[in-house]
């Protein structure tokens, strides 16, 4: 009963709880029974067994008393980026090892009032930083499909998580690709909302005009579930839209029927032969769910990369500023003076390729070089923005792969920085030009995973949301699920 | 349009000043290997003319949005200084300053 509870959707869970079918208690008991057999996963940073189990509780007696919360007593996980009031919060830094938040996120707080149960805290690369999650102080993740293998980053704890039902779905955030990369290569559906469709709040900063939050489920309509009850403005957050947020499972079940999708050249250039059959046969799936294809072109694509690598530094070392030993984090042995007591607490606790983008960062918006890099970069992220503009005047979305191929070894890319960096190659354009993205499972290549990304036009979260949720209809990738006690 | 920069260990120790790093002398040539690579792949961005192009600084072109000058949250500060290293009578602690 236990283990067959826990492979259940968000959505069936749902019915399951209404129908009292099983209790919170129990659902939640078996996930944290889940969690504690799957350790070498190391999926998660920190797990709240007795919060959650309190928390279960209380769902329970809630649903007994009539109490109709639309998410009441889901066992979920939090990308350990969000603060959670009581909880830590580390961002998979030693800089906040020590770091209980005295507050919750607007995304945890929204997602409470659904009433749902948070089973604890995701590993992921330190501060977001990374495409492997061999980037956390805690540790690498394992793919729970292969575990010499990566699951990707930065919110690959999340996607682990969710892939090896340790909890019914999780957050995550993505600036570069960091919730569809390693959804796709964990197998599971993931989406980057639009920039400011959810709030950024609470969520520790790593590049404010990249970040954004988002929902990582079994498939397509637990998104939509989760996504409805994360997004939508707050006043705590300056750059949140204004523009209403919608019931995104209303929209689901509308016929795909005169659906313009684009398929981008440049994407197709670069993506291993496996990877551009799958794309073939999701196109063939979604022809014959009634969409119509044409090609298009997004020229600037190839300077994506670099735009990226001086915005998302320059922005980061601005952030990350605020470490400094004084109001909260790490704090240096016996500093000598204020100075070094602000060095050595950021040296002594950043990893290595934080304090790398923090250098990236600084030399970008020096005095000199101001001009011929962060200014050089914002241009080119105009030009790569007219390219989506331009395409979608034709179409209403874009198909392309999610990652050249699927998930690499485990210290395969860690020399490498250009390599890692080089992964998101195909998901970084949309957060550059603010575009909702959504990556879905379409295939297999050695035996692991490999997604299929939907990129929409501004605020057009319901309607890539529809188009994977119909593709879900009449596939099964999503549906697989890793070997059970598969190891290395 | 700048010469293209050669990082050096002198450029990477005054970056490191900049954004209050101690690299220790062990450290210094990963530090410089890493920026390296980074400002390659960004010098490909120099060979694209941009005169005139309007910088993005907001993804949706939004501008900040302004709120009335009023007090929204209460005073907690015990509850946020309770996570900082040391404090004293509401303030935090840090190394004299002036002696």
């Amino acid at each position: 009963m236990s283990d067959s509870i826990t492979e259940r959707s968000l959505t069936e869970q749902l019915r399951d709880l209404e129908a009292g079918q099983y209790s919170s208690r129990e659902l939640t008991e078996a996930y944290l029974q889940k969690i504690a057999s799957a350790s070498d996963i190391n999926a998660y940073i920190t797990v709240s067994s007795e919060q959650a189990i309190e928390s279960a509780d209380l769902a329970d007696q809630r649903r007994a008393s009539g109490d109709s919360a639309p998410l009441l007593g889901i066992p979920i996980a939090h990308k350990d980026i969000f603060c959670e009031k009581g909880v830590k919060t580390s961002a998979g830094s030693k800089m906040l090892d020590n770091f209980v938040s005295p507050y919750d996120s607007t995304v945890v707080s929204k997602l409470k009032e659904a009433g749902v149960v948070s089973l604890g805290k995701t590993n992921m690369d330190e501060f977001a930083m990374g495409s492997s999650n061999e980037a956390s102080f805690y540790g690498p993740v394992r793919n729970p499909w292969n575990h010499d293998r990566v699951p990707g980053g930065s919110s690959g704890g999340s996607a682990a998580a969710v892939a090896a039902s340790l909890c019914s779905a999780a957050t995550g955030t993505d600036t570069g690709g960091s919730i569809r990369q390693p959804a796709a290569f964990c197998g599971i559906t993931g989406l980057k909302p639009t920039y400011g469709r959810v709030s950024r709040w609470g969520m520790i900063a790593y590049a404010s005009s990249l970040d954004q939050a988002g929902p990582m489920a079994r498939s397509a309509d637990d998104c939509a579930l989760l996504l409805t009850h994360m997004a939508g403005q707050d006043h705590r957050d300056s750059t949140s839209s204004s523009v209403e947020a919608e019931d995104y499972s209303s929209a689901l079940t509308s016929d795909l029927s005169g659906l313009k999708i684009g398929i981008c050249t440049e994407f197709m250039d670069g993506v291993d032969s496996a990877v551009a059959d799958i794309l073939d046969q999701t196109r063939q799936s979604l022809e014959a769910l009634g969409a119509n294809f044409s090609e298009i072109s997004l020229p600037n694509t190839h300077l994506a990369i670099p735009a990226y690598y001086i915005i998302a530094p320059a922005e980061c070392s601005a952030n990350l500023s605020r470490y400094d030993g004084v109001r909260f984090g790490y704090r240096c042995e016996g500093p000598e003076n204020l100075e070094d007591l602000y060095k050595r607490s950021r040296s002594e606790s950043f990893g290595r390729e934080v304090k790398n983008r923090i250098m990236v960062g600084a030399f970008a918006l020096s005095a000199g070089y101001y001009d011929a890099y962060y200014k050089k970069a914002q241009q080119i992220r105009r030009l790569i923005k007219q390219d989506f503009e331009e395409a979608f005047a034709s179409v209403d979305m874009i198909l392309g792969p999610t990652t050249p191929g699927p998930a690499f070894a485990l210290g395969d890319k860690l020399d490498d920085a250009k390599a890692m960096y080089l992964q998101d190659i195909y998901t970084i354009s949309a957060n550059l030009a603010g575009l909702p993205a959504l990556s879905m499972p379409a295939g297999t290549e050695d035996a692991m995973p490999i997604g299929a990304q939907l990129i929409g036009n501004y605020f057009q979260e319901a309607n890539i949301l529809r188009t994977a949720h119909q593709y879900q209809q009449v596939t099964d990738w999503h549906k697989r699920r890793p070997e059970k006690g598969e190891t290395a | 349009m700048a010469d293209e920069v050669t990082v050096t260990e002198e450029v990477v120790k005054d970056v490191a000043e900049l954004a209050q790093l101690k690299v220790a002398e062990g450290d210094l040539e990963v530090l410089t290997a890493g920026m390296k690579t980074i400002l390659e792949l960004a010098e490909q961005m120099q060979s694209v003319d941009t005169t005139g192009v309007n910088p993005v600084s907001n993804p949706l072109d939004a501008t900040q949005r302004l709120r009335a000058d009023e007090v929204t949250e209460s005073d907690q500060h015990e509850l946020y200084q309770s996570v900082a290293p040391e404090t004293e009578d509401g303030l935090y602690l840090v190394p004299r300053v002036v002696e």
